[in-house]
C-alpha cells in the first residue's frame, strides 16, 4: 500500500475511495488491485480547469478507457429566469446578458426580439438598431470563438494560442467598452432598439480590428493546424455525426462540423440575416478537428457580416419611434461607463416637468406587454438560442425560458466520451464549448 | 441545504389554493390577469385617491383559431390530422397567436403526438428545440404547462406543442424515448416545477441541489426576505416589496 502526498484513501462501503488533487497516474492506481477491480470511478471537477467552468463529470474507468460518463450540472444555478418575473421587461436584459457570459450580446437580442414580437413592433425596429445588433453579434461571435480557440488550446497543451486568442478578444472587449460603457455583462441591445448610438471612434476601432485580425487567424492556423500533436488531439476524436447531433439536440458549430448546414442565421432568418452576403462553413467529419475547422472559418464569415454591418450604418434613431415602449432616458457613456446623458439630466430637472413625469413613469412601471407567449430562437456561437416569453399583460414578465445551447449541447458529452481514452473526454467536452454560466443559468 | 421557508408543509411547496377564476376544460392560454391591469398606480386599496383606481383594462381573448389559420399552418393540421387518428381526442385546442400556432394536447397523448410529429413524412419535425415549464396558478385547474417547440429541419417550419397537468397529478408521459434531447429539459421542468414526467430514465432534480424541497418556479413558492442587520430590519421578499406596476 503506498501513501502518497497527492492521493488520499479512505475505506468505504462502496469500496476504496481516493481523493486525488494531482501527482502522476502510476502512483496513484497502485493502491488499486487490478484483478478484482477492474473499474474505477473517477470523478472530475466540479472546479478542474479543464471543464470550461464549474462542470462536473463523473467517469467509469477500465483503464484510461471510459466506460461511462455522466455529468452534473446546476454549480452556476443563479435562478436568473426566476429573477426575471420580479423586475420590468426592460430591466430583464440586465439579468439575460450575464446568463451565457461570453455571448452576452446574444442573450440580450434573443430577449429583445421576443419582447418586441409580443409587443408585435418587430417592424417598426429601426434600420440602424438592426444593423447595430448585426454588427454587435458578429462582433460578439468572433470573440466568443476565440475564447473557445483559446481555452480549448489550452486544455489540449497550446498556451500560446490562450494567451493569443485572449489577447485578440481583449481587442473586440475593448470594442465593446467603447460602444456600451462595459466589457461584458453591456444590457446594450433593450426591447425597441439598442441602448445608445455607435461612436464614431468605434468604428474606427472595428475597422483597425479588420485589418488585424486577418494576419492573426493566420498566425492561429499556422500554429495549430499543421501541428501533429493538435491533429493527434483533435482527428477522430469525441465524434459525433448529424443523427446523433439532431437527436441529442446539438446545434450550432458542432452539428455543422457533421456536415449539416443549419445555421438559423441562413434558415429561418432574422435581423435582417437574409440580406447579408455570407457561408455557412460545414466539415465532414465530425469530429474536434471538425469542429475547429468551422469555427475558424466562422470568424472569417462574420468577419465578413461586420463589415456589410459596417457599410450599411446610416444615420437615424436606434430606438423606437413609439415614446410608451422608447427608453426615455437618453444615455451617454461617461468615464465610469453608461449613463444618463448631462443635457437629458438637464432637461427633466430644470425645464421639462412631463419629461420627468414620462421618464419616472418609463424607468420605474415600465411598459405593459400584451398577454400571450411567443419563441424566439437566433444562432448563437453555440447553437440555437431560444427564447420562450410569456406575458400576462403586466409590466413584468410572466415567465422567460432560455433554450440555452450549452445546457442542450452538454448532454452529448457522454455520447462523444464513452469508449474513447480518458484524454479525449477533455478534447470532446471542449468541443461543445459549453459555458457554465449559460448551461446554469 | 434549506429551502427559503420554514412553513411546515407538504414538501415545502404551500398547499395549492383553489385558483380563482379557474376554469375547468380546456387549459388556460393566458396567465392570469396581471395585478398591473387594474388601476393607473399599483393601488389595490384605498390609497389611490385620484379616482383612477378602478379602471380596469380590457384583455383581448385568443380564441380557438379558426380555418384557414394561414401559412403552413394548415398543411400541418391536416398532416397531423391524417397521419394521426386520435387527433380529436388528443388536440384539445388550437390557437395561433403572433405567427405561431400551438396545438394544446392532452397530456397523456404527448408521446403520441410527438412520435407521429416526428416520423410522419408530411411532418418531419425532427428537432425538439425546447421543452419548458410555466405555471399558469390561478389561470386554470391544471395549472402547470409543458411547452414543447418542435423544430422541422427539412420544412424549416415551427410548431408549439402545450400540455396542462394539475398540481395533484402531475404526470404526463416522457417524450426522451422519441427526442432524447428532451432529457435534461424535462429534468430541469421537474426541477422547477415538480412536473413527473413517466418514463424518463432518470428523472433528478439537474440544477437545485439533490436535496432542495419545493420546485422554485411554481408562482406560490415562497420568495423568502434576506434578515438585515440594522435595527431588526428585514428585507421583504421581491413579491411584497413596494414596487410601481
Amino acid at each position: 500500500m503506498t501513501t502518497s502526498n497527492y492521493a488520499s484513501e479512505r475505506e468505504t462501503d462502496e469500496g476504496r475511495v481516493f481523493t486525488v488533487t494531482g501527482g502522476d497516474w502510476d502512483t496513484i492506481v497502485s493502491g488499486t488491485d487490478p484483478i478484482n477491480d477492474e473499474r474505477i470511478v473517477v470523478n472530475m471537477g466540479p472546479q478542474h480547469p479543464s471543464t470550461h467552468g464549474v462542470l462536473r463529470l463523473i467517469l467509469e474507468l477500465e483503464g484510461e478507457t471510459v466506460r461511462e460518463a455522466r455529468s452534473v450540472i446546476g454549480y452556476l444555478h443563479t435562478g436568473i429566469e426566476k429573477n426575471l418575473e420580479y423586475r420590468n421587461w426592460v430591466q430583464g436584459s440586465t439579468f439575460v446578458t450575464r446568463m451565457d457570459y461570453l455571448a452576452p450580446i446574444f442573450n440580450e437580442t434573443a430577449y429583445a426580439l421576443a419582447v418586441e414580437k409580443l409587443l408585435g413592433i418587430t417592424d417598426d425596429i429601426t434600420e440602424r438598431a438592426t444593423t447595430i445588433r448585426v454588427l454587435m453579434m458578429e462582433l460578439n461571435r468572433i470573440s466568443s470563438h476565440l475564447v473557445w480557440l483559446a481555452t480549448t488550446g489550452m486544455e489540449l497543451g497550446a498556451i500560446s494560442i490562450m494567451l493569443y486568442g485572449f489577447r485578440e478578444r481583449e481587442y473586440i472587449l475593448d470594442i465593446f467598452e467603447t460602444i456600451t460603457g462595459l466589457r461584458m455583462n453591456h444590457a446594450y441591445v433593450r426591447p425597441g432598439g439598442v441602448a445608445q448610438d455607435v461612436p464614431d471612434d468605434a468604428i474606427v476601432k472595428i475597422r483597425e480590428f479588420l485589418k488585424m485580425m486577418p494576419k492573426k487567424l493566420k498566425e492561429y492556423e499556422d500554429l495549430l493546424s499543421g501541428q501533429p500533436i493538435w491533429t493527434e488531439r483533435t482527428k477522430n476524436v469525441a465524434v459525433l455525426d448529424v443523427t446523433g447531433c439532431v437527436a441529442l439536440g446539438i446545434t450550432g458549430p458542432v452539428l455543422r462540423s457533421a456536415g449539416l448546414a443549419w445555421d438559423l442565421r441562413k434558415t429561418m432568418p432574422y435581423c435582417g440575416y437574409e440580406t447579408y452576403e455570407f457561408d455557412v462553413p460545414t466539415h465532414p467529419d465530425g469530429d474536434v478537428w471538425g469542429r475547429y475547422q468551422v469555427r475558424l472559418a466562422e470568424i472569417r464569415e462574420s468577419m465578413k457580416l461586420v463589415e456589410q454591418a459596417l457599410d450599411r450604418l446610416r444615420p437615424g434613431p436606434v430606438m423606437v419611434a413609439d415614446r410608451k415602449i422608447a427608453w426615455p432616458a437618453q444615455l451617454a457613456i461617461g468615464v465610469d461607463g453608461m449613463g444618463n446623458s448631462l443635457e437629458h439630466v438637464a432637461k427633466i430637472m430644470g425645464q421639462s416637468m412631463e419629461s420627468l413625469i414620462h421618464h419616472f413613469k418609463l424607468v420605474t412601471e415600465g411598459f405593459r406587454v400584451p398577454p400571450g407567449q411567443v419563441y424566439v430562437a437566433i444562432e448563437a456561437p453555440r447553437g440555437e438560442l431560444g427564447v420562450h416569453a410569456v406575458s400576462d399583460g403586466g409590466t413584468r414578465p410572466y415567465r422567460v425560458h432560455y433554450r440555452e445551447p450549452s445546457f442542450v449541447n452538454l448532454q452529448a458529452l457522454p455520447a462523444m466520451a464513452e469508449g474513447g481514452l480518458i484524454a479525449d473526454v477533455i478534447a470532446g467536452g471542449a468541443s461543445l464549448d459549453p459555458v457554465m454560466g449559460g448551461c446554469d443559468r | 441545504m434549506t429551502s427559503p421557508t420554514d412553513k411546515p408543509n407538504d414538501g415545502g411547496v404551500p398547499l395549492p389554493v383553489v385558483p380563482a377564476g379557474a376554469t375547468s376544460g380546456a387549459p388556460a392560454e393566458f396567465p392570469p390577469a396581471s395585478p398591473a391591469g387594474r388601476g393607473m398606480f399599483g393601488n389595490q386599496g384605498t390609497g389611490d385617491v385620484s379616482g383612477y383606481g378602478g379602471l380596469v383594462r380590457q384583455r383581448q381573448p385568443i380564441e380557438e383559431a379558426s380555418r384557414p389559420y394561414g401559412g403552413y399552418f394548415d398543411e400541418v393540421r391536416d398532416a397531423l390530422e391524417e397521419a394521426y387518428p386520435a387527433f380529436n381526442d388528443a388536440i384539445e385546442k388550437v390557437v395561433v397567436d403572433r405567427g405561431e400556432l400551438t396545438l394544446h394536447v392532452r397530456p397523456e397523448r404527448i408521446a403520441e403526438v410527438c412520435q407521429v410529429m416526428r416520423d410522419d413524412l408530411a411532418l418531419r419535425f425532427e428537432l425538439c428545440s425546447s421543452v419548458s415549464g410555466a405555471d399558469y396558478l390561478g389561470a386554470d385547474e391544471r395549472r402547470l404547462h409543458v411547452v414543447y417547440l418542435l423544430t422541422s429541419m427539412t420544412y424549416r417550419r415551427r410548431v408549439r406543442l402545450e400540455a396542462a397537468v394539475s398540481v395533484e397529478a402531475p404526470h404526463l408521459p416522457s417524450v426522451t424515448a422519441i427526442y432524447p434531447t428532451a432529457d435534461w429539459q424535462e429534468r430541469e421542468a421537474y426541477d422547477m416545477f415538480g412536473i413527473v414526467f413517466d418514463g424518463h430514465p432518470n428523472l433528478t432534480r439537474i440544477l437545485m441541489p439533490d436535496d432542495w424541497e419545493g420546485h422554485p418556479q411554481r408562482k406560490d413558492y415562497p420568495l423568502g426576505g434576506v434578515p438585515v442587520e440594522y435595527k431588526g430590519a428585514e428585507i421583504q421578499p421581491p413579491n411584497e416589496r413596494r414596487s410601481y406596476q
